[in-house]
């Protein structure tokens, strides 16, 4: 009965923490992604609210609470509103199942630093990535607006086209490790990082995480010049928030299960200090979020064409060779 | 092939996280003016404090926008005086013809380019106010 009580205590905490800890870090996100773009671009970035502009995040918030909140006349009321709640949703359920760092001893228990330790953790996240495009698709289609469907449209064109790429790169790890289990995939990473044995599988993995997650190079969605937004051209207020926080959730996930699956998780580089886990494992997610601000700094938007035909021509034959070779390599060893 | 300009481009924008922004922070740096910069306009002061100005009218007949509102008085010894003169800034474009017209040079174009008001009549400019705006200045 006690052993109950604990474990549903200890999973509330783990919950509230990595959530807490999780939108307070998005938030900065959105700050850094301002502030890095400014930089590159030879500005300041937002620097007015706060010392160096630290408190924008908590003003674009009171911002978007107190707008109007408007809904179409034609749009499809209920899913409308919940179109945002399921993108959000879905990205932090990914969250449920990436390890923070090893296990820790606290209170007389061993607590491992992960939500829900499931043996088939990577295809929880990519089954939940997935369905975070439904936010997407429903989003552009409920809101009645040519504009938003067209969006919507390419979403789920893109989706299918750089899931199954996304897959086949992950697949090598897999190999590797042995094992869908997240915490497993870090532990086979203690003597080397994958990215060592699979370099081109890191660099696919982010080209087709870029695709994932609907961000420049492959803004198909929400292409400002063609579409003016596209899916989210309806949304106003906090609707709108919530899609913007989903997608730098997302940015933040693929970035989490990027640092886990290639760059070792919370293995750090000096495993005689223990407890530093999470430390290791935020350097590293803080590392590839800056990769992905620097690319969109960098990167013009790519035809919708061009898109389709590197997702299905180029990444889709690699990303399968990358699988075999791997497997080959494996067999033979 | 491809990927090489790619990374070019990626070391471009790593370069440029690294210098310096060129923004002017404005509130607080502000750019210099330019030499000849044409700004709200101010009234020269004589030794006694009044206006230069002889109300000959020539600034009001060379106004391309019309702005500028002369009412000519004439004082004891005939020598004129303007006994109302007024600028309308909402409709001034800062041409500076006025100034270049003045044969006395007492209109000028200052450095001022900050006029933000509550209200609209603040934006004319009265006598009084052009010869408060000479206070400081050359």
């Amino acid at each position: 009965m006690m052993e109950i009580l604990y474990f549903v205590i200890e999973a509330l905490v783990k919950n509230i923490v990595v959530i807490a800890v999780l939108m307070g870090f998005v938030a900065y996100v959105t700050l850094a992604e301002r502030k890095i773009l400014g930089r590159i671009q030879i500005r300041f970035g937002p620097n007015r609210v706060g010392p160096y502009g630290l408190l924008q995040p908590i003003a674009d918030g009171i911002k978007s609470f107190v707008k109007e909140d408007v809904i179409p006349a034609n749009a499809d009321k209920p899913l409308f509103v919940l179109a945002p709640m399921i993108s959000l949703f879905t990205m932090l359920c990914i969250f449920g199942v990436i390890p923070f760092g090893g296990t820790v001893h606290l209170f007389g228990r061993a607590v491992k630093l992960v939500i829900g330790d499931i043996d088939t953790g990577l295809l929880f996240v990519f089954a939940f990535a997935t369905l975070g495009e439904y936010g997407i698709v429903l989003g552009g289609w409920s809101s009645g607006n040519k504009y938003g469907v067209l969006g919507s449209l390419r979403a789920a064109a893109q989706m299918i086209s750089y899931e199954v790429s996304l897959g086949l790169i992950t697949m090598g790890t897999i190999i590797l490790a042995g094992s869908l289990r997240l915490t497993d995939i870090v532990e086979a990473q203690r003597h080397m990082w994958f990215v060592v044995y699979q370099p081109f599988a890191f660099i696919l993995y982010l080209v087709a995480g870029l695709a994932e997650m609907n961000r420049t190079p492959f803004d198909m969605p929400e292409a400002e010049s063609e579409l003016a937004c596209g899916f989210n051209i309806e949304y106003s207020s906090m609707k709108f928030a919530t899609f913007y926080i989903s997608e730098y959730t997302h940015m933040v996930a693929v970035s989490a299960i990027a640092a886990t699956l290639f760059l070792g998780g919370w293995l750090g580089p000096f495993p005689s200090l223990p407890g530093l886990g999470p430390l290791w494992f935020f350097i590293k997610v803080c590392v590839l979020v800056f990769v992905f601000i620097w690319e969109r700094a960098t990167f013009p938007r790519l035809r919708y064409d061009q898109i389709m035909q590197f997702g299905w021509k180029v990444l889709l034959p690699l990303a399968l060779a990358n699988m075999v070779a791997t497997a080959v390599v494996v067999a033979l060893r | 092939m491809i990927i090489a300009p790619l990374l070019k481009g990626l070391g471009l924008t790593l370069s440029r996280f690294f210098s310096r922004p060129i923004t002017v922070q404005y509130p607080e740096e502000k750019l210099t003016l330019a030499e000849r910069w044409r700004g709200i306009h101010y009234f020269r002061k004589d030794e006694s404090g009044a206006a230069t100005c002889v109300a000959c009218g020539l600034c009001v007949a060379v106004c391309p926008s019309r702005c500028i509102f002369l009412e000519i008085g004439e004082r004891d010894d005939g020598r004129r005086y303007p006994k109302r003169y007024e600028i309308d800034e909402l409709r001034c474009i800062f041409c500076g013809f006025c100034q270049e017209a003045c044969p006395v040079n007492a209109i000028k174009l200052g450095g001022g380019y900050e006029y933000v008001k509550y209200q609209r009549s603040d934006f004319i400019l009265t006598t009084d106010k052009l010869l408060a705006m000479y206070e400081g200045k050359e």
